[in-house]
């Protein structure tokens, strides 16, 4: 078990300085900073005394090291674009992003496995074919499109919902928060739900088939023939042995979301970091970028982490494999 | 590969002949455009602004000549649509033979020699895998823009994102023939092979090879919805191709910003060729991985 945390971990740790070297190969190479934070008017000795200042005369290696040192502490520099701290920038936009995915996870969730459940059990009912059909549409819809359509339908032609923005925020401290006003709630509906149609549909097909597969197992053919009551089999023996596929899933769907809050973020004009991202790519303004690189590879590195380590505490089966094939 | 049983499955299956059928059609037109669309939306000299925003035939204010009605250039938006499906379906099919050549590659080699090579590179693919493909593409389309001079990219963004897409799509490849590879090396064929002594790359193209291709044509399949599909969303964020060649996601971006004027068919249209060319490539998919999987039938 510790071996396998350890592994785990310098894995980790690994693919955060891969991840941290590209971006400060970005920071670093992409343009000249001292020419950008100088401006227009400057003289030789300006210009060097910055280079010396800022410690870009220093070898490639030490500067590396400052800048992980420096991005452990928050500091990703100054943004070209808006001309503030990125650190600044992001903390304000992260809330918007973070109430956007978790909402849409929850609603994935919510609505996903129940409907798996369903399709599973009652796999020729009528409604079972209707949610697969529909589900493979789904899979198919881009994104942008969901949003697109929502919006034609709930903003422009029947104009209750708003089609952009977050509506009425209240700061609770620096956190600013959308859950608390009727406008920030509406605003929160159309995005959310074009966020989590995805992940919904495929945590449906993911907890149906699991659940196939499970209902054909000897045990649950043997809970029946004990006599156990539907219910008893259906969710205190299938539901819980399809959980670990489920969880890992969902665990790296949380990723998707923030990829996928890019999109959706764009589309509705959500001010999180996704429409910050993109903003920053049409603009060049690599502080942001290589500071939203570094952010989203953290946030993936620590979910695999996470969901690695969970999948181990919940399936007793994967400790055997494991120490069979000699920790590889 | 393609033996009677399979053929068998297709003609039993209307939804998969539709699908074949559909996506036949969008190929065809997307390698005919230019001979069978109404107008040349692109040739300036056709156009007329005044005929810009015309809604579509069937509509009060539509007219004849432009079934699907004009966007607000005055292009015939069927036409437009016919060659945005051209630009999609040609960044789709490179970027899966991209993706096919680096993953087949990887996989035959890490599968075939095995060691340090294989583990690196499996290590890679799997840290690759637990990002979604979307953001890769999105990463590498972002950071070319920013690294390369402006007017060399919007010259070679095409092949830009073309690379991008690929990349994200590579380590299945490589996964799914490592497996078969570790699976063919032990057979007797391939021992054979080895010792007359052949060379191994001779062996990996030659004989390994072609006996791993049935489950690489059910990725590739699926990955073509992907890479459409990605390749739509990067332009419809004004990062994929350039606007000289407008793809599907790029019309229904430029469309968008009709939305609320009412223009809706320069949206709509768009989006329903994209849906129904996605789904059915990926119906298309399914079946494929169905019908070669002798664990399902």
């Amino acid at each position: 078990m510790i071996a396998f945390v350890v592994q785990r971990l310098l894995q980790s740790v690994l693919v955060m300085l891969a991840v941290a070297f590209i971006s400060f190969a970005l920071f670093r190479y992409i343009g000249d900073p001292v020419l950008i934070m100088l401006g227009q008017d400057f003289t030789r000795e300006q210009y060097e005394m910055l280079v010396r200042d800022l410690g870009l005369d220093q070898p490639f290696y030490v500067q590396f090291a400052k800048f992980v040192v420096s991005a452990v502490q928050g500091e990703f520099g100054i943004s070209y674009r808006l001309a503030r701290p990125v650190a600044q920038l992001i903390a304000e936009r992260l809330p918007a992003t973070l109430e956007l995915s978790m909402m849409a996870a929850l609603l994935a969730l919510t609505i996903g496995v129940p409907m798996g459940v369903y399709t599973g059990l009652r796999r020729d009912s009528w409604l079972s074919r209707f949610f697969l059909t529909i589900s493979l549409v789904g899979v198919s819809l881009p994104t942008f499109l969901i949003g697109i359509l929502l919006i034609l339908v709930f903003a422009v032609q029947l104009g209750v919902l708003p089609s952009f923005g977050r509506g009425d925020v209240v700061k609770l401290g620096s956190w600013s928060t959308g859950f608390l006003t009727t406008s920030g709630l509406k605003a929160l509906v159309l995005p959310a739900v074009t966020l989590c149609l995805f992940q919904l549909t495929l945590i449906m097909r993911l907890v149906r088939s699991e659940m196939l597969e499970v209902l054909r197992t000897d045990y649950i053919k043997f809970a029946r023939a004990r006599g156990l009551q539907n219910r008893a089999v259906n969710f205190g023996h299938a539901l819980k042995n399809t959980l670990v596929p489920v969880i890992t899933i969902t665990g790296l769907q949380i990723g998707g979301i923030i990829a996928f809050a890019i999109v959706t973020e764009t589309v509705f004009q959500w001010p999180g970091m996704g429409l910050l991202f993109i903003q920053s790519v049409n603009n060049a303004d690599v502080p942001v970028m290589a500071a939203y690189l570094l952010l989203v590879g953290f946030f993936f590195v620590v979910i695999n982490l996470v969901v690695d380590l969970l999948y181990y505490v919940v399936d007793p089966r994967l400790r055997i494999d494991r120490g069979a094939a000699s920790g590889h | 590969m393609l033996d009677s049983d399979v053929f068998h499955s297709f003609r039993r299956n209307p939804v998969v002949v539709v699908s074949a059928v559909v996506t036949t059609v969008f190929v065809l037109a997307a390698l005919l455009a230019p001979w069978i669309t109404p107008y040349h939306p692109y040739d300036l000299a056709s156009l007329d602004l005044n005929d810009a925003f015309t809604p579509p035939a069937w509509t009060e204010d539509g007219s004849r000549r432009f079934l699907l009605g004009t966007d607000d250039q005055g292009r015939d938006v069927l036409s437009t649509i016919v060659f945005g499906a051209r630009v999609s379906l040609l960044v789709g099919f490179c970027a899966v033979l991209f993706a096919m050549t680096v993953g087949i590659t990887l996989g035959l080699v890490s599968g075939y020699v095995g060691g340090a090579v294989e583990s690196v590179i499996m290590r890679v693919a799997d840290v690759q895998l637990t990002f979604p493909g979307i953001l890769i593409a999105l990463l590498i389309d972002g950071l070319a823009r920013t690294a390369l001079p402006r007017d060399l990219h919007s010259e070679i963004a095409l092949y830009v994102v073309i690379f991008a897409i690929g990349i994200a799509n590579w380590p299945q490849f490589a996964r799914t023939v490592r497996g078969s590879t570790l699976v063919e090396k032990s057979k007797e064929y391939v021992q054979a092979a080895r010792v007359i002594g052949l060379h191994p790359g001779l062996i990996m193209l030659r004989h390994v090879l072609p006996n791993v291709m049935g489950p690489v044509l059910v990725i590739a399949t699926l990955s073509l919805g992907f890479a459409i599909l990605a390749e739509a969303t990067l332009s419809f964020l004004g990062v994929g191709v350039p606007p000289t060649r407008p793809s599907l996601g790029t019309l229904i971006r430029v469309g968008n910003d009709f939305l609320f004027s009412g223009e809706w068919w320069m949206t709509i249209f768009p989006g329903a060729a994209l849906i129904v060319l996605v789904l059915a490539v990926n119906l298309l998919g399914d079946w494929l991985r169905d019908a070669l999987n002798p664990k399902l039938r």
